[in-house]
């Protein structure tokens, strides 16, 4: 099974986000991940999905999608050539003799503090999936107190856009 | 000229084409109602007894037609006793506007009286839904709503239209034309020419078509195709009514009930043309065993079911009318004699079994002797509608249907109740005289709608196989439930012949075949709904059957 990333436009509707993911749930597909949000126009919405499955399932996915009225793209992401990026906010505490050891972590995985209080520190961090999921592993052992993340979004390299926004 | 919501609406209808509108009346469509009192003299309401009932009829009146059917009701129970009408057009491909309303805009979401968020229930089967908030938007959006029912494959949209925006008022630009649906696809030369190749150097043609050839309108092109390369054809039991039953290439419904002949022949068939059609696993049984000897070319209008159900080895999504009419003058003239030699010799085998299989039970008559005689005074130009169960099955395998939409049955999610309302919508909506085949069970569900038969005078003959059992349930647990009959009894004592006396109908019970010759004659020389009771006795099975997720080789033909 392979993950697949998908950028879908969608007219920026009312329920359109409940089509798009009932769509998923009724035919039995599962969602990794789901973002949404506004466009460069706004009649239109760009939902970026990633799941899992095989060749076949991931035919049916598009297909399916491509029926919905208010879908007006649907495009597979080719994952060599394409930026993807998620955002995590974790929230640590703020203790003595664990802060250097955050601060190496958080230098090392070019993250940044974007709050410090006396009894918390919160990490912002960009990145791959596979880089948010090695922040967290590192930080664990310290006592994660909160976390948060995107889900993924992405954009493929150079000239190559979903067209319909334009 | 500013007008109410209300007015658009029945404007807009009567402009999309709309002559009769299926419904019931509530709190939240009183304005609607009032319109269609004011333009009562070019648009017709059908009142039902139960909204289902006129969900049912509109389906009805689109499945004969082919026009947009039309179905309103209020908001709450009315909006939601429309469901399993809207989910039977939908998985059946019937171009349907559902159009409900509902509590004011400032009400929605308070759970006020009668609010239910019939837009978020009816999500997954409708093509598509709309709530109107901006009484601007009101007109387009039920011009779209007719736009995408009739585009691609056909399918119901539900509009809602809360109180206020049918209150409120616009300017309304009158006198529009019909929408047009969005243009179909076209298949790509360079995969027919492929298909041709296929066909050309198969030795064993088999085609499989279903209903997308009766909405495509390619009934023609099919038979014409089948001719050209000397090919038997099947059909799904939505296929049905597509050619007629004596056209020499036609083997009739094939799949779990469906005839000997068109079953094995297609398993023995080298190259399966599929038409329409969905591979329901009504129609393959068990997928992973279905098509080991054949390959298969598989067109229809929605990409979505190609390799959905049964991976073919030439997919191509398109109208089934050019291709089938441009594949004609690809491909060459064939004759297949050895293939030939062998359907005919499978038809002589269906022959025999059917023969075996029949039975003459004293004091009660047989289903394939109801149908023969009935089938004999109804004339071609009838329309024959079923409810779900055995008799439905029956029906499809026997009825000798001539004239194409002229079988309307609920097939991908068979609706028991669905056959009455539908008759009566497709009786309404031709002018023409209805048979409906049902069961006890299927005919106690939505037997109100007798009253709405009576009150419209419908011509429409009720043929009752009363074999106090659910059958089909009843069927399965005799052959895979050791004969467990769990719910399927029906200690029931109702008498079909003073019921239908009570709703103001006639009717009269058939026991023995000469009783229903007389019946029948009776029945159709009558203008109004006419209820024949005729008792089956309750050990009568279908057959043939494929056991569920069976394959050919378990066909059972005969049991005892």
């Amino acid at each position: 099974m392979d993950q697949y990333v998908i950028g879908v436009i969608v007219a920026n509707v009312s329920g359109v986000l409940s089509r798009v993911s009932g769509m998923f749930t009724r035919r039995g597909f599962n969602i990794d991940s789901l973002t949404v949000g506004e466009t460069e126009s706004s009649g239109f919405s760009r939902i970026t999905i990633a799941f899992h499955g095989d060749e076949d399932i991931k035919e049916r996915i598009l297909q399916q999608l491509q029926k919905l009225h208010d879908v007006r793209e649907v495009e597979v992401l080719d994952s060599k050539d394409t930026v993807i990026r998620e955002l995590l906010l974790i929230k640590i505490r703020n203790k003595a003799e664990i802060r250097q050891d955050i601060m190496t972590a958080v230098e090392i995985f070019r993250s940044k503090i974007v709050d410090y209080s006396p009894a918390a520190l919160t990490c912002e961090l960009t990145g791959e999936t596979s880089k948010i999921d090695a922040f967290i592993e590192l930080l664990k052992p310290y006592g994660i107190m909160e976390m948060c993340r995107t889900g993924i979004v992405a954009i493929e390299r150079g000239e190559n856009c979903l067209k319909t926004v334009k | 000229m500013k007008i109410s919501g209300a007015k658009i609406v029945i404007e807009t209808l009567i402009e999309q084409g709309c002559d009769t509108i299926f419904g019931y009346p509530g709190g939240q469509v009183i304005d609607l109602f009032d319109e269609l009192y004011n333009a009562r003299d070019r648009i017709k309401h059908i009142l039902s007894a139960h909204e289902q009932g006129a969900a049912h009829a509109a389906d009805g009146y689109a499945r004969v037609t082919g026009k947009t059917g039309v179905v309103i009701a209020t908001s709450g129970p009315g909006a939601t006793n429309l469901v399993t009408g809207i989910a039977t057009a939908y998985l059946d491909s019937v171009p349907m506007v559902a159009i409900t309303g509902n509590v004011s805009c400032d009400l929605i979401g308070r759970d006020s009286f009668q609010e239910v968020d019939i837009v978020g229930v009816t999500m997954p089967i409708t093509k598509h839904n709309f709530i109107v908030k901006n009484i601007y938007e009101l007109a387009d959006t039920i011009r779209t709503a007719f736009k995408i029912a009739k585009s691609g494959r056909q399918g119901p949209v539900l509009v809602d239209i809360p109180k206020d925006i049918q209150t409120a008022v616009c300017e309304f630009e009158a006198d529009r034309q019909p929408v047009i649906p969005y243009p179909l696809t076209f298949v790509p030369e360079d995969k027919l020419l492929k298909a041709a190749e296929m066909i050309n150097s198969c030795e064993r043609p088999y085609i499989y078509f279903g209903g997308g050839v009766i909405s495509g309108k390619a009934s023609g092109q099919v038979a014409a195709l089948a001719d050209k390369i000397d090919a038997p054809m099947g059909c799904s039991l939505m296929g049905l009514s597509a050619v007629p039953d004596d056209n020499p290439k036609f083997l009739g419904m094939q799949g779990m009930h469906g005839h000997y002949a068109a079953s094995v022949a297609e398993d023995e068939a080298d190259l399966v043309i599929a038409l329409g059609v969905r591979f329901s696993d009504r129609a393959t049984g068990n997928n992973s065993r279905y098509a080991k000897n054949f390959k298969i070319i598989h067109i229809d209008i929605d990409g979505a079911e190609l390799h959905k159900n049964i991976a073919a080895d030439l997919a191509i999504r398109g109208d089934i009318k050019d291709a089938a009419e441009r594949l004609i003058s690809m491909v060459e003239e064939k004759k297949h004699p050895q293939w030939s030699e062998r359907i005919s010799q499978l038809r002589e085998e269906e022959k025999k079994r059917t023969a075996a299989a029949y039975r003459k039970i004293e004091g009660k008559l047989c289903p394939y002797d109801i149908i023969d005689i009935i089938s004999s005074h109804a004339g071609d130009d009838v329309i024959v509608a079923t409810d779900v169960g055995q008799h439905q099955m029956w029906t499809a395998q026997r009825y000798p249907l001539k004239r194409t939409r002229s079988f309307i049955t609920s097939g991908g999610l068979g609706t028991m109740g669905y056959g009455l309302g539908a008759a009566i919508g497709a009786t309404l909506a031709t002018g023409r005289k209805a048979v409906l085949f049902t069961g006890d069970g299927s005919f106690g569900m939505n037997l109100c709608e007798l009253a709405t038969a009576v009150s419209q005078n419908t011509p429409v003959v009720i043929v009752i196989m009363n074999n106090n059992v659910l059958g089909m349930v009843h069927q399965w647990q005799e052959l895979f439930f050791e004969k467990h009959y769990s719910g399927t009894v029906l200690d029931r004592k109702t008498d079909f012949v003073k019921l239908a006396e009570a709703f103001g109908a006639k009717g009269g019970r058939a026991c023995s075949n000469e009783e229903l010759e007389k019946l029948a004659a009776e029945a159709f020389a009558c203008d109004g709904p006419f209820v024949i009771d005729c008792p089956v006795d309750s050990s009568e099975l279908v057959l043939p059957m494929l056991p569920p997720n069976g394959s050919i080789d378990e066909i059972i033909t005969e049991v005892r």
